[in-house]
């Protein structure tokens, strides 16, 4: 055998002219390799898992529909009378920003189409990531090995956030420029480093005229760019780790159970970017969004009633609305040392998104260190058998929500007739009691729903069929469950209190006591799965019922 | 098989403590029986499916033409109305939602209804082999040797610092993206100019308002005068020096020493932009005489100097100095003693320095 032999070997040679191509193709990039290995790959299935999909494909939409409009619109802040077919703004002096946008509207053909589009699939972009997010977060799918896809997933919360809102504000309109406004009032809070940080973002004073071009960089190259590293990263390691799957029966942390890439998980995904493209358009079709032309181009001197940022943003716009600027005689902005600290902006501007994130990002190091849990995790829990991982995130949904309706505080008054100021009372009680509550009621209702799983798998599921037995009392008939559905409740994991242990010097650390206690916080309160046991006990029980009763399977 | 808490302090509030100690669990079953579609089995019912995707498939082609007809054939000519453009929009969303609709319900429906439906179960790997982690150190370990640059320490040194460096010169570049603030915020265009005294003038006509147009109770939007003669600059200047006039009952306005001569007949002049973060004040409350920010509804009572009584706001509206010049117009006696809008670092200083 030489070398010269085996390459002679019978080289393969495709009989069609496209088989010549695609083997032509194959032998320069190693393709076959690829359809190997990711061509029946294993998908698992499930509904909740869409909304990651959704993300991707409303992404895809919005390069597609973003990219038409870049051809018509024009980011300079230039002045210009409007001589467009809208005939309330004829003669209108407005930027060319504002114009251009007029025109996208009005006398592009197809561009109010493409700009609802373009506005309807950013916001389900926004809604997408942050659903998605929940999921995961709510599932524990964050957990070993998928931290730092979670980290990326969150930078990805961010970035579709920060694409927003430069795109919001681009048109020029009156109700993104006080939008803006407001982003300038944040920034000139920020001690030291404030007020030049405002002059260099908007090129001089507000609201100068570089801020429009700016932002338009930032929106169609900057951002999008990261938002697309970020997707790819963020694939990559899926497909690192290989998507979890939830629990169930054949299902466990050493498999994948699912639906072959091709044909059907396939043929499922790639339908599901059409889907999701016809609802935009019907979305873009009948609804408006944004009637910029409503609004008028942006004026420092008015502003109109009910101004609400698109909702991603209203969080923000909420916590500054619930913040109080002066507190019986405490005033929140005051002098010190002859520099003005402005804790009225200052403090619901950064604090509450920056606790949110933090946390966010840090949460699955924080449930590692207190749960000491360093297994790999592909089965995800449901929520409910992991109640207190589930009451924190209901808190902390709580918290952004409370802060999101105070974005609307004035809608609220208006629309359900009462006083504006109580409604900012309301949610400023609600902004610290809110998570209290939801963290209480939701581990309550966690807990009762995992005792429902262990009575239905001891007991059976209810049938609804009433039987009166022969000395008189009346039992509702349980069906008891096959092994599959019953394993579907029993089998998951119940962690219990891990108590302080020493460390290899013999010592329990502060830090270590600290720990226990809050695993004894995560764990305390938990509802073993049911065992053979005492489905055993259980049937004990019944034989009971049955002998006095004559009935094959009862239960109560 | 106690279901509920026992209620000692060590199990406080745990809802179940049976099993907790057995090992023993539910053995997994394993995946379950599949189960046969009626299309599996039926070739009426396969056959009926594929009938349906064609038809999906087909309902796209129907979605496309509508596009193009819409497109096409409603023009949007100079005598176009919104109701044409509203027509045509929904008509171009009610094609593309067909289009695309039609492909993916009817690639989903193949998908669920005859494509093979077997759960398929694969193994999953260790995402790090141990024996990887081995290669991968000592491949580190032969580059980093290979280097020398542990030995020489005067090459990695140098070379720390100039990279550390060399990104000094891309920030500097950046350094130029917006002129130094000085003290532009602390000055608005009602400073009187060559010893003339600014008219006040209307939002946005820019006629100047004569005292007795003022009548008790009415509101004006006040520009100063020649701000729509600017060219350059003119939406900074009007972002600061915008000023809403109001004219209460002299005895409901409680200026405090000083401030006595700031209105003039019960004419007060304040200024629109927020002391939060810059909105317009754009609200007033006639009856109750306060001003509202529509944004965050800080609320600012003109009776007490527009001192804030709800809200995020923390300082008071800063109050324009006007008086009557001798054709009856208002003018502004001089420019604001503070910086308008929202607060800077700087802004005490400012103010200091205006009042010095």
């Amino acid at each position: 055998m030489s070398a010269a032999t085996t390459a002679e070997a019978p080289a393969y040679t495709a009989n069609t002219k496209v088989g010549r191509i695609t083997d032509f193709v194959d032998e320069r990039v190693g393709g076959s390799g690829i359809l190997r290995e990711f061509g029946r790959k294993v998908f698992p299935d499930h509904w909740s898992f869409m909304f990651g999909e959704v993300a991707l494909y409303s992404f895809v939409i919005l390069l597609l529909s973003g990219t038409f409009l870049t051809f018509f619109f024009d980011p300079s802040m230039a002045e210009t009378h409007y001589n467009g077919s809208y005939i309330p703004l004829k003669n209108v002096e407005m930027s060319v920003a504002y114009s251009s946008s007029l025109d996208i509207s009005f006398d592009v053909r197809g561009g109010l189409f493409m700009r609802q589009v373009h506005h309807w699939a950013a916001l389900l972009f926004v809604a997408s990531v942050a659903v998605h997010m929940l999921r995961v977060f709510f599932t524990g799918a964050f957990r070993k090995p998928r931290e730092l896809n979670w980290v990326v997933g969150g930078v990805l919360l961010i970035l579709a956030m920060a694409a927003g809102f430069t795109g919001y504000s681009l048109p020029d309109d009156l109700l993104s420029g006080n939008g803006l406004r407001i982003i300038d009032g944040v920034i000139k809070s920020i001690p030291v480093i404030g007020t030049y940080t405002s002059f260099f973002l908007f090129g001089g004073e507000f609201p100068g005229t570089m801020i429009i071009g700016r932002l338009y960089t930032l929106h169609i190259l900057l951002v999008p760019a990261l938002i697309l590293l970020m997707i790819v990263l963020h694939l990559f390691m899926v497909v690192v780790h290989k998507h979890t799957q939830y629990p169930g029966p054949g299902r466990n942390d050493g498999n994948v159970v699912g639906y072959p890439l091709g044909p059907v998980y396939a043929a499922k995904a790639g339908g599901f970017f059409f889907i999701v493209f016809g609802v935009i358009a019907l979305m873009a079709g009948f609804f408006t969004i944004n009637p910029i032309w409503n609004y008028g181009p942006y004026d420092p001197s008015p502003v109109s009633a009910g101004t609400q940022p698109d909702w991603y943003i209203g969080w923000v716009d909420g916590a500054l609305r619930l913040m109080p600027g002066v507190l019986g005689d405490f005033h929140f902005e005051y002098v010190i040392f002859g520099y003005v600290l402005t804790l009225n902006v200052l403090l619901p501007a950064l604090v509450p998104a920056g606790l949110v994130f933090t946390v966010l990002f840090m949460y699955p190091w924080i449930e590692r260190w207190i749960t000491k849990d360093n297994r790999e995790h592909h089965v995800l829990d449901r929520p409910r058998n992991a109640p207190t991982r589930t009451a924190i995130g209901m808190a902390g949904f709580t918290f952004y929500c409370v802060m999101w309706a105070a974005a609307s505080s004035d809608l609220i008054a208006t629309h359900f007739h009462v006083a504006l100021n109580d409604v900012t009372y309301w949610l400023r009680a609600l902004f610290f009691l809110g998570p209290i509550i939801a963290f209480v009621v939701t581990k309550r209702v966690a807990l009762a729903l995992q005792r429902k799983d262990r009575e239905i798998a001891l007991h059976g599921r209810e049938t609804g069929r009433i039987v009166r037995l022969p000395h008189g009392e009346f039992i509702e008939v349980h069906a008891p469950l096959d092994e599959y559905k019953r394993y579907r409740l029993v089998g998951f994991e119940s962690p219990v209190p891990l108590p302080a242990v020493p460390n290899e010097h013999g010592i329990v650390t502060r830090k270590e006591k600290r720990r226990a206690k809050l695993s004894q916080w995560f764990f305390e309160d938990r509802v073993a799965p049911a065992t053979p046991a005492e489905l055993e006990a259980s049937h004990g029980h019944h034989e009971a019922v049955e002998a006095g009763a004559g009935q094959r399977t009862l239960s109560h | 098989m106690g279901n509920h808490s026992d209620g000692s302090p060590n199990h406080s509030g745990t809802v179940a403590t049976a099993g907790q100690n057995e090992v023993e669990k539910f053995q997994d079953p394993g995946i379950p029986p599949h189960r046969l579609r009626l299309a599996d089995t039926d070739p009426k019912a396969a056959k009926r499916a594929e009938r349906q995707v064609a038809i999906l498939f087909g309902t796209s082609v129907v979605g496309t033409v509508i596009f193009l007809v819409a497109y096409f054939a409603i023009d949007l000519g100079d005598n176009s109305t919104i109701a044409t453009i509203r027509l045509q929009n929904a008509l171009l969303g009610v094609g593309t939602a067909f289009a695309m609709l039609g492909i993916g319900t009817g690639i989903v429906h193949w998908a669920k209804a005859l494509m093979p439906d077997h759960e398929v179960s694969e193994e999953r790997h260790a995402i790090r082999l141990e024996d990887d982690r081995q290669a991968a150190v000592r491949i580190v370990d032969d580059i980093v040797e290979e280097t020398g640059i542990k030995r020489r320490p005067l090459i990695r040194n140098t070379l720390l610092g100039a990279v550390a460096l060399a990104p000094l010169p891309a920030l500097a570049v950046f350094g130029d993206l917006g002129p130094r603030p000085d003290n532009k915020l602390a000055h608005t265009m009602w400073a009187p100019q060559d010893g003339k005294l600014k008219r006040l003038a209307r939002d946005p006509d820019g006629t100047p308002i004569k005292a007795s147009d003022v009548t008790i109770g009415s509101a004006f939007h006040v520009i100063p005068e020649g701000l729509n003669d600017l060219h350059e600059g003119k939406l900074n200047e009007k972002a600061k020096a915008v000023v809403l006039l109001m004219r209460l009952d002299p005895a409901a306005l409680n200026p405090s020493p000083g401030r006595e001569n700031w209105g003039y007949n019960g004419i007060v002049a304040y200024s629109k932009i927020c002391t939060h973060v810059g909105c317009p004040v754009a609200l007033y409350e006639q009856q109750t005489h306060h001003l509202l920010c529509p944004c965050h509804q800080s609320t600012f009572d003109l009776t007490k100097e527009c001192k804030v009584i709800f809200g995020p706001a923390s300082r008071p509206l800063p109050q324009l100095p006007i008086a009557v010049d001798d054709e009856g117009y208002l003018v502004a006696t001089s420019d604001f003693k503070e910086p308008v809008g929202p607060s800077y670092w700087e802004r005490d200083m400012h103010e200091r320095s205006n009042n010095s």
